[in-house]
């Protein structure tokens, strides 16, 4: 039997069937608009309210402070065109960074478009780290927002976010952070953090795609994209995903729950188990990203004379699945815009695989990936003209 | 105690056929549609086959169907959109005064930032926009007309192919938010000649959190959500994989039904209740067109009753209602809909929405009939007293 191994839980994870299980009696008899004032509407209006709290115990949040979208790709756009909105006339500075996710990075063309503001991008160095003193640097009196991931969904760096937050807010600026990658694998407290406006998605943690979240710390003035009913604190209107916003409370319960339970450190290994197979296996690699500060379950591999596209094509005819970057970005043929960033040299730049695990990836499995992979690489660079073994 | 679920227009049970359908796309076929190997592919397919079916539903191309999180999203992308478009042909925009709140808080936003002027085409008794006023509202800098197909609250359908011809004469654009009215009416983008049209699955037997916007192939319209190039570029964000299968297969599932004469059904029953209530409740009004409305609303004005109550006695009675669009803030506020058809005052802060389904039985709506008439007796006089 052909194998099946997912390695591109950085695009999307499995559903966990507890999380698909909370959700089912919502797609079923349950079923009432959750605005409606009857006892089934109220009910409804429930078990909106306990995934939000469930959701807000995973970031160390208060219930008020989480208001729940359509994706991740929404809550960044809110996070800044909505704090734009907010600050119009008073402020027109806006800086994150040059590796951030497409939803952010986009949510900028309409205020450049428009002229409502002025935009900085900070650099990162080879590892896609922020240097904080270039922040320090980069603030006018006219800066109203930073919006820096906590970590990068290519690489898996992860940002000192404690310390950027406190350059922002000495100055008494909002500070974002898009924590879409983080979310389930390094614990993320947004009171410890010092975070005005934070977002994640359900389908990174086992959870169903089609539902995110933006917490918004109380105080912090925001005006609404999506205009309607008075939905989420009149924040965003539009019927709510019911069965969605329980999975996500599930799977942001299940979340912290492995987040305790050393589920990290086990991912981490088998990762770490993994990259040192490659490396002893394969001549020219670079792995990307930080040695340390990274995500547990990334690994992004650059590996010289091989594209990382047809790599990827002929790891799925294996049955094994990886990603050659974000899957946001699928379909433009440039580099990475990530390691460009990070001023990966050319040998590399078009050449990466994103290899991303979860707490189901087993030790056969990885053993299986490094097998095939080796000797694809050697198939793949015995017909490149630019390969020369040495 | 029985338990009879009257409240269709707010949400309605997903059919048992779609929830089969959505099933597979949460633990086995999870993978993002926007990814190359076989899990991303397949993901794909679901999505491209979704997208078929609504396209066949609404008689349009599948690359005019865009999808989005619900009716409301929609809503917005067909104004805003249209709006950052165009700005350089106008910025006037034409809507009626009992469009859902989706589209006038959206309106009302624009124009408070100054970046639109509008109008508002009143209705008359019926709640039918009033056709001539379009005619004198289009001006040139006029770029979109957005009117309802038919209204949510009152069920009265608009003479959209008409209002599509008048905007049309001055080549502007025309946008129709059919959430009300799909799966109840036979909906034809292109017998309707409209530009860009609203859907809500969760109001056809579909999940909640998906819609779509169909927008006519030569349409120049922007994204409202920035980032990946999801929806062809067109509304970034990792797709609603599920939700989007099941809002095709609720596609597929309403027009079969509307072909084979599913409405009618549901049409009648709702005559019997109506003509029932209508005979043995005295001072009630039927707000809402006599023949022009479709066929699973009724919604009654009972004068000399608070509505509050009333509906919370028959919640109490197992029977789910509301008082009309549950989107509302303060759903027991005046209507805004019933003020706008100009009701009189001793309808207008009375009525209730009672919306019907293809599930809903003739013994349901029998033992809604007996609570209602003994109910509003009980309320009435207790008021005298």
């Amino acid at each position: 039997m052909k194998k099946s191994i997912y390695l591109d839980n950085n695009s999307t994870t499995q559903v966990a069937p507890e999380v698909l299980e909370a959700m089912m009696p919502y797609l079923s008899e349950s079923y009432a608009n959750p605005s409606s004032l009857h006892s089934l509407g109220r009910k409804n209006r429930d078990a909106i309210e306990k995934a939000r709290k469930e959701v807000a115990s995973l970031i160390n949040a208060k219930p008020t402070e989480i208001i729940f979208t359509a994706s991740g790709s929404e809550a960044n756009n809110m996070a800044i065109r909505g704090t734009a909105r907010q600050f119009m006339g008073k402020g027109n500075h806006i800086i994150i960074s040059s590796i951030e996710h497409s939803s952010v990075l986009h949510s900028l063309d309409l205020i450049k478009k428009w002229q409502m503001g002025e935009t900085t991008e900070l650099n990162v160095n080879m590892f896609g780290s922020i240097d904080p003193e270039d922040l320090i640097q980069s603030l006018t009196k006219y800066t109203f927002l930073v919006s820096i991931m906590h970590s990068n969904n290519e690489v898996g760096t992860t940002q000192p976010i404690k310390t950027l937050s406190d350059i922002a807010h000495r100055k008494g600026i909002c500070f974002h952070t898009d924590a879409v990658a983080s979310a389930g694998k390094i614990p993320l407290d947004v009171k410890d953090l010092g975070i005005d406006l934070l977002t994640i998605s359900a389908h990174k943690i086992h959870g169903p795609k089609g539902v995110g979240a933006l917490y918004i710390k109380e105080g912090v003035k925001i005006e609404p994209i999506i205009y309607g009913g008075g939905q989420e604190q009149g924040l965003r209107a539009g019927t709510e995903n019911l069965a969605g916003i329980v999975g996500f409370g599930k799977a942001a319960l299940l979340a912290k729950q492995e987040l305790s339970d050393g589920t990290p450190a086990k991912i981490a290994a088998l990762r770490n188990y993994l990259e040192l197979g490659l490396k002893m296996h394969i001549p020219e690699v670079k792995i990307n990203g930080h040695p340390i500060e990274r995500l547990c379950n990334t690994l992004n591999i650059s590996i010289a004379y091989v594209e990382g596209e047809a790599m990827l094509m002929n790891l799925d005819l294996e049955g094994i699945a990886v990603a050659a970057g974000s899957a946001c970005s699928v379909g433009k043929s440039e580099p990475s815009h990530v390691l460009k960033a990070m001023g990966v040299q050319d040998k590399y730049i078009n050449s990466p695989i994103r290899i991303s695990l979860d707490k189901h990836n087993t030790k056969e499995e990885i053993d299986y990936t490094i097998e095939v992979l080796v000797k694809i690489v050697e198939r793949l660079r015995s017909i490149s003209p630019l390969w020369k073994p040495k | 105690m029985q338990e009879v679920f009257l409240n269709n227009n707010a949400s309605t049970k997903v059919d048992p056929e779609v929830l089969d359908a959505m099933l597979p796309y949460f633990c086995e076929h999870y993978g993002n549609p926007s990814n190359l190997h076989s899990f991303g592919r397949e993901a794909k397919e679901a999505i491209e086959q979704a997208r078929e079916q609504v396209a066949d539903f609404l008689n349009a191309k599948p690359e005019e169907i865009y999808f989005t999180s619900g009716g409301t999203e929609s809503n917005n992308l067909a104004i805003k959109g249209i709006l950052r478009a165009n700005i350089d042909h106008g910025n006037h925009i034409i809507t009626s005064k009992i469009e859902h709140d989706s589209v006038l808080r959206t309106i009302e936003f624009l124009e408070k930032m100054r970046y639109i002027e509008t109008d508002s085409i009143a209705v008359d008794e019926f709640g039918t926009v009033v056709a001539d006023q379009l005619e004198q509202y289009l001006t040139n800098n006029t770029i979109l007309v957005s009117i309802m197909h038919s209204n949510n609250e009152v069920g009265t359908i608009q003479p959209i192919k008409k209002l599509t011809a008048i905007a049309h004469n001055k080549e502007v654009y025309f946008h129709t938010d059919a959430v009300a009215s799909a799966g109840k009416i036979p909906i034809d983008v292109a017998d309707l000649d409209v530009d860009l049209l609203t859907l809500s699955a969760h109001k056809f037997h579909g999940p909640k959190g998906v819609g779509c916007l169909y927008i006519k192939e030569s349409v120049k319209i922007e994204k409202i959500i920035y980032g990946g190039e999801q929806e062809r570029g067109m509304r970034a964000g990792t797709e609603n994989l599920a939700g989007i299968v099941g809002l095709g297969k609720a596609a597929h599932i309403a027009k079969n039904h509307l072909n084979r004469g599913g409405p009618q059904k549901i049409e009648n029953l709702r005559n019997h209740f109506e003509a029932e209530i209508t005979s043995r409740i005295n001072d009630i009004k039927i707000n809402g067109h006599p023949t022009q409305r479709y066929c699973s609303i009724l919604n009654v004005s009972f004068a000399a009753v608070n509505h509050q109550q009333l509906i919370e006695s028959l919640d109490q009675a197992g029977i789910k209602v509301s008082s009309g669009s549950v989107c509302e803030t303060d759903q027991y506020k005046t209507s805004y809909v019933l003020q706008a058809m100009n009701v009189e005052e001793k309808y207008l802060n009375n009525q209730v929405r009672f919306g019907l389904s293809k599930y809903t039985t003739q013994d349901e709506i029998n033992y809604t009939i007996d609570v209602l008439v003994n109910l509003v007796k009980h309320l009435r006089s207790n008021k005298k007293s």
